[in-house]
């Protein structure tokens, strides 16, 4: 039996997201909360693994309330309990203040159920950093493993488990004890459509919900944006470069510009390499 | 906290296969800037097995200085063993500012050092700046998608760190015979209280495509309709010898392998041309490629916003144009390849 906790977040969806050009924040009514993408592979991996070996799959998320959403979305994928830490205090916290706070929530999972193995998304698409994953896996002192995108075996009773490290130029096959913590690649798995006893279940599904005041030996100044060391003093649009020269004429009068514009370098077909 | 102990600008120097990897190059050009900004000294860090003669680029390449961690259980590069090497040299020489390349090793890397200082640490910065005064590091990066830019701050810890990406800053031209303090650091650890064992490491037979290699690139988009319609971004491509890039909504098509994509969620590029062609010029595109030496643009929308980013535009649809061309390009090629074969080159 393993228990897997897969770390999740809520996320607005950065694709169709619309920003306010005057003051450069996103107009969050424009942009609608989904499960981070990456996270849908973290935890269809969990279940994966659930389905291999036995056991039990928990996610746990910080988040507002919401959040519950994305919690069940992971219910559909096939996770069996979720877990929302929610609370004011937690609000405006950077990776290093978002890590302390998760690794507070799994700590506390942990007593009623002691956990295996912990699957994060390799990153959010709103934080886009992939810090946090190795943050938890620091803070609870086991080895953190980046880049998975294949898990080859798990074996608890001796206690390792096997994982393919992506590499630039390939993979490692890397072995590490349990308990350890994974980043996953989105290639590892497909996330299929959810069966319908699952969609019926989360519809239902009504997860735990804790604020600071449910977790043990909190350092409240560790927590939100009094425990982020790094502070967002700035923010603009990005530089609209000042725009080209139109070729003008027939195609063929554009192309003859063009190519006496792109043959003048020609240097350029010669060269090779550089650093 | 005493920022005052802490002095210097530091640089992960990744290596692999008895090669310094070249952002580890880029960033100490970036490094070098802040360094002399702040009159202090700017340090590569290296880790590795067999690896002290690598020192002698580093120096080439701008570093006053550089710490060696060289012993057998860094060979291959694990999470657990290079932190705690990096973690120990911090608290030895207490510097102000590390620079890490955004790489998966260095993300990885920078994630776990910043969580035990603990400190800081701002992930994908393409633009870095320095306070003279108060040592202040000002990393920016996009956000929200890369639809802002944000100045991000570590006021209360030091060191401060930054992962950066790779192509955007500039390595300076190396200085042969360059040379600086080499210090020669160890640590003890043992192998059997690493929890992590490489068992074994796989390279992918396949050439893999380094379109950041490339002095050309022919890069696509959803204009080209289909996979069909792609292929004439391939046959323009072998003919002027670039190399094939894309947008992301083609890599998602399925028209082409995602190590084409450019921009934000692909590759950073700076080939001396870049054509794209069918591209509307999405802010997450362009941040992957407005470094390039020229920028034409092909699209057939007069305001297609990649003609603001773009050095020359035709307007103008991809399948009339690109077909002229390829045979325009062909005959002078040819030409060129005649007069530079009587020139005796
Ligand atoms: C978090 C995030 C990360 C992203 N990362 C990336 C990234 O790394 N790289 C990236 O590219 N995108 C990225 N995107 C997507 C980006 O926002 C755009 O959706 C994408 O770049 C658009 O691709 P496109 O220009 O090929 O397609 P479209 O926007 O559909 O543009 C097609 C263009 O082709 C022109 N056209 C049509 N027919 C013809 C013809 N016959 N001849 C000439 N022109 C024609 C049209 O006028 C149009 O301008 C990201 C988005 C998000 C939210
Ligand atoms: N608020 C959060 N709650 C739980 N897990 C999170 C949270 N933020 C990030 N994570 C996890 O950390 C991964 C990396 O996120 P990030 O560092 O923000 O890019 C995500 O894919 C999640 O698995």
């Amino acid at each position: 039996m393993l228990h897997i906790v897969a770390s999740i977040k809520q996320v607005p969806d950065t694709k169709i997201i619309k920003m306010n050009p005057k003051t450069n924040t996103m107009d969050r009514r424009t942009a609608p909360a989904i499960l981070n993408p990456y996270d849908s592979h973290a935890v269809e991996e969990a279940v994966r693994l659930k389905k291999r070996y036995g056991g039990i799959v928990s996610v746990v998320t910080m988040g507002p309330p919401p959040a519950v959403t994305a919690i069940k979305k992971c219910i559909e994928i096939g996770a069996d309990e979720g877990y929302l830490i929610t609370d004011r205090r937690f609000a405006g916290a950077d990776t290093l203040a978002t890590s302390y706070a998760v690794t507070k929530a799994i700590e506390k999972i942990a007593k009623t159920r002691p956990i295996d193995l912990i699957i994060c998304g390799k990153m959010s698409i709103d934080g886009d950093t992939g810090q946090v994953g190795p943050g938890i896996a620091r803070r609870l002192d086991i080895p953190p493993l980046t880049s998975v995108n294949k898990v080859v075996e798990i074996n608890k009773e001796e206690g390792y488990a096997i994982v393919h490290r992506k590499l630039e130029d390939g993979y490692e096959v890397i072995r590490s004890t349990l308990p350890c913590l994974f980043s996953v690649e989105k290639t590892i798995n497909e996330v299929p459509y959810s069966p319908l006893p699952n969609m019926i279940k989360a519809a239902r599904y009504q997860p735990h919900i804790w604020s600071v005041d449910d977790l043990e030996d909190v350092d409240i100044k560790q927590l939100g944006l009094k425990g982020s060391p790094t502070i967002v003093s700035k923010v603009w649009a990005p530089p609209k470069p000042a725009g080209g020269t139109f070729l003008e004429g027939n195609p063929r009068e554009q192309v003859e510009q063009l190519l006496s514009i792109v043959l003048d370098k020609k240097e350029l077909f010669q060269h090779k390499g550089g650093i | 906290m005493d920022f005052k102990a802490y002095k210097g600008v530091w640089v992960f120097i990744e290596q692999k296969d008895d090669v310094v990897a070249s952002v580890s190059l880029e960033l100490l050009g970036a490094g070098r800037k802040l360094a002399d900004k702040r009159g202090v000294e700017l340090a590569g860090i290296l880790i590795g097995e067999n690896v002290k003669h690598l020192t002698k680029t580093v120096f080439e390449y701008g570093a006053d200085t550089v710490y060696v961690y060289d012993q057998p259980i860094f060979q291959h590069y694990r999470t657990e063993t290079y932190m705690k090497a990096l973690l120990d040299c911090t608290e030895k020489h207490k510097p102000e500012i590390i620079l890490f390349g955004a790489t998966s090793t260095g993300k990885d890397l920078a994630s776990a050092v910043a969580t035990d200082l603990p400190t800081g640490l701002t992930a994908d910065t393409t633009e870095l700046d320095v306070e003279e005064e108060t040592g202040l590091l000002l990393a920016s990066r996009p956000a929200f998608g890369g639809n802002i830019m944000a100045t991000i701050l570590c006021k209360k810890y030091r060191p401060q760190m930054a992962t950066v990406r790779a192509k955007v800053m500039k390595a300076l031209t190396p200085q042969p015979g360059r040379t600086g303090k080499v210090v020669e650091e160890t640590i003890f650890l043992k192998e059997e209280d690493i929890r992590t064992k490489v068992l074994e490491i796989v390279k992918e037979t396949v050439k893999k495509v380094r379109i950041d290699e490339a002095d050309i690139i022919v890069a696509g988009g959803k204009g080209l309709g289909s996979l069909e319609g792609f292929q004439l971004i391939h046959q323009f491509a072998q003919t002027i010898g670039g190399a094939v890039g894309a947008s992301r909504d083609v890599v998602e098509a399925g028209w082409i392998d995602h190590a084409h994509q450019v921009g934000q969620t692909g590759v950073t590029v700076t080939p001396k041309i870049y054509f794209a062609i069918g591209i509307s010029g999405a802010i997450q595109h362009i941040v992957g490629m407005r470094n390039s030496g020229l920028i034409i643009a092909i699209n057939k929308d007069k305001d297609a916003p990649i003609f603001q980013s773009c050095h020359y535009g035709i307007v103008g649809d991809a399948f009339e144009i690109v077909p002229i061309l390829i045979e325009q390009f062909q005959k002078a090629l040819s030409r060129e390849t005649v007069s530079n074969t009587s020139n005796g080159c």
